[in-house]
């Protein structure tokens, strides 16, 4: 019986260093697949590769071959000898293979369980075995299975619901505050990864227009022109509150940019249309006192990570409800596989001509009460007969070995032509 | 008769359960659900209120059984309009039980039509009835959404989040929508006053007569009106547009019940039982 294996490292069990240079290419996979499949341990091959993990999952015969043989080719493909990543690899087999792959592509063992992006990147990998012709009906629909799980794991579970980074989270907020974000001004008062992150998200919302203020105004007009924005001096900065609605500052001063009273009186000029203050700058570039004024509110880096980790726990909980559907997901497909075996294969299929030729049988000898017992026992051994001559030939392929051929696209073959796979089972795709 | 409005106050509670259900699961369905109540319950109860017009000749709105059954009416009305109009759903959780009551107050008292008397059977005395019962009723989910707003305001201001954080909209939605069922009421409240002093005029050749009621619906029109005109032109919104809100509302049901039950006037009548 064909079986899965799976040999993989993720960002739990290898350091970055080591993760990068493991790493492969699309081009790098596309001969990869062509070199597993080439060999004879190995019927079908399947390769993913992430910055947070690779994973090479293989069908085969031979479980205990096909890994030294996945391990030799990282060795040779990426010319790193095998003791430098033997001890950050994890093999699975059988079932263990399949509810890992399940959880993956769910994105219950994520760096960030819940992140969206891990399905893409299998479907991406997926789209690059298929067009390498690598795999074949054990991993399609293992794949397809995975895609149906994260998929139903992603509706039934609010697993995705919450943001879990500081960008994300400041933008839920902006929504709780504003409903759309549809023509909001945005003021980005200094710079860093994080504070321009947050804009880049914003601008995907449809913001109007970004401000852009840093005290060295060369660098101010450099991130304008790359947000599509304007630069603002950066004493100009109070007057920008009149426009702002939504103000990220991120910059290195050590007291205040922005006080109580100078947002005091602009909201007059604002006639009291909301600000939120996203100040992700240590130390604090917005008056945390500026939070007590009515139509204002001030996160800063600290109240951020508070919805993050609420957000993340929330995950956690959901992600128990995954693990279930995993779990119930991970037993059908084994049904699947011990079905897809010869012997399973040709006792269906005697079950299902047996079935028909008597019934048929019986339907006609009812109607001929002429005939004597010993006529209808007659009719009984040729119909018999006729059943096991039909079986002949299939039962002799199925059953001969050594040839390097693909069995499993036969077994797959027959179950769909006679249907012989319980139907709730083929139609969830 | 009594069957529609047993059947009315069946779906204002079935709606509520179903908008209760919604608010704690937040399953799209339940939310549908609870409307489709909602909405079966309005059409018996216009149902009932057309059939009593046509039975009694007036406005069922003459004591208090009919006048709370025309307020149940009227909330309902302008929730439904709200629903269509600003799409903001969660408002159920209020609007819904806050019908049901009404209606299961008004059946507590009794329902005596009694005396036909003609001076209840006038175009000005329709319009003055709904003008008031609209706008008091679009004055009452001003309230609701502005305790809402008070609630949201507070999660997030608080950086406490917690229950209602995630299960009600933005706070800029119930403001915008709170500010609508305010314009609406303030117009609706205009007209049920000016209609009102006409039809007093007809009927008793004076404008103004220093009854209760009257004083106390102009003091509540007032009260409305130095709210819009501090949102227009200073921008008096979020909090402190919220607040007033619900102070106004006070104003309403003082109006409504207290008038008549602590001071004397010719509304008297209405809220016999």
């Amino acid at each position: 019986m064909q079986d899965i294996v799976l040999i993989g490292m993720n960002h739990k069990t290898a350091p970055v260093e080591l993760r990068e240079c493991i790493a492969f290419s699309p081009e790098e996979i596309s001969t990869g697949l062509d070199y597993l499949k080439s060999r004879p341990q190995v019927s079908e091959a399947f390769l993913l590769s992430t910055c947070n993990r690779v994973e090479i999952i293989l069908a085969t015969d031979d479980t205990s071959s096909a890994v030294m043989e996945a391990k030799s080719f990282i060795s040779r493909f990426k010319g790193i000898p095998s003791d430098r990543f033997d001890s950050a690899l994890y093999t699975y087999q059988g079932e263990a293979a399949v509810q890992h792959v399940f959880r993956v592509a769910a994105s219950l063992d994520s760096m960030v369980v819940g992140e969206p992006q891990i399905l893409g990147q299998i479907k991406q990998a997926y789209q690059l075995a298929t067009s390498r012709n690598s795999s074949g009906v054990i991993l399609n629909r293992l794949l397809h299975k995975a895609f149906f799980v994260a998929k139903r794991i992603r509706t039934e579970t609010a697993i995705g619901d919450n943001a879990v980074s500081i960008s994300y989270a400041a933008i839920e907020l902006a929504r709780k505050i504003f409903g759309d974000l549809i023509g909001k001004t945005v003021l980005l008062i200094g710079a860093g990864e994080m504070a321009e992150l947050a804009v880049e998200h914003l601008i995907r919302h449809k913001t109007a227009g970004i401000i852009v203020s840093n005290r060295t105004y060369e660098r101010g007009m450099e991130l304008a022109k790359r947000f599509k924005g304007k630069a603002i001096r950066f004493d100009e900065i109070i007057e920008a509150l009149t426009v702002a609605d939504i103000v990220i500052s991120s910059t290195g001063s050590p007291d205040y940019v922005v006080s109580r009273q100078q947002v005091k009186n602009m909201m007059r000029t604002r006639r009291n249309r909301p600000i939120f203050f996203i100040d992700i700058a240590v130390p604090r570039d917005i008056d945390p006192e500026i939070n007590t004024l009515n139509n204002i509110y001030v996160y800063d880096i600290d109240d951020l990570k508070g919805v993050i980790n609420e957000n993340v726990e929330d995950r956690k909980k959901e992600a128990v409800k995954g693990e279930r559907i995993v779990d119930e997901a991970v037993i059908q497909f084994k049904r699947w596989q011990e079905n897809l075996d010869v012997v399973p294969t040709i006792v269906g299929l005697r079950r299902k001509i047996e079935d028909i030729a008597h019934a048929e049988l019986q339907r006609t000898l009812q109607s001929m009460n002429h005939l004597s017992s010993e006529d209808c026992r007659a009719f009984d051994r040729m119909i018999n007969a006729v059943i096991k001559k039909i079986l002949h030939d299939p039962t002799v392929l199925l059953k001969s070995t050594g040839s390097h051929w693909n069995k499993s696209a036969y077994l797959d073959l027959i179950h769909k032509l006679f249907k012989l796979d319980p139907s709730s089972d083929s139609h969830e795709e | 008769m009594e069957i529609l409005t047993n059947l009315t106050i069946l779906m204002y509670t079935f709606g509520t359960a179903g908008y209760f259900a919604y608010l704690f699961a937040q399953k799209e369905y339940l939310q549908k659900t609870g409307y489709g109540l909602l909405f079966a319950g309005f059409i018996s109860h216009t149902a009932f209120i057309v059939l009593d017009f046509h039975h009694s000749g007036h406005l069922p709105a003459v004591n208090m059984n009919e006048a709370l059954l025309m307020a149940a009416w009227a909330i309902v009305c302008v929730f439904l309009w709200v629903h269509v109009r600003y799409r903001l759903k969660i408002l159920g959780v209020y609007a819904a039980p806050l019908a049901a009551i009404v209606m299961v107050m008004a059946v507590q008292f009794s329902r005596e039509p009694g005396q036909s008397q003609t001076i209840f059977n006038s175009f000005w005395f329709v319009v003055h009835i709904l003008g008031i019962f609209i706008g008091e009723a679009a004055f009452a989910l001003a309230c609701g959404l502005g305790i809402l707003y008070l609630i949201q305001e507070h999660a997030i201001k608080s950086k406490s989040r917690g229950f209602f954080y995630k299960r009600l909209p933005s706070l800029e939605l119930l403001d915008y929508t709170g500010y609508g069922c305010i314009i609406i009421g303030f117009i609706m409240l205009t007209i049920g006053l000016i209609t009102g002093f006409v039809y007093a005029e007809s009927l008793w050749g004076r404008l103004w007569t220093w009854d209760p009621k009257e004083v106390w619906s102009v003091v509540s029109w007032l009260t409305y009106a130095a709210l819009l005109h501090q949102r227009m032109t200073v921008g008096w919104r979020g909090k402190k547009s919220a607040v007033w809100a619900i102070i106004g509302f006070l104003l309403i049901l003082f109006t409504f019940f207290g008038v008549n039950l602590l001071l004397k006037g010719h509304h008297q009548d209405f809220t016999r039982f």
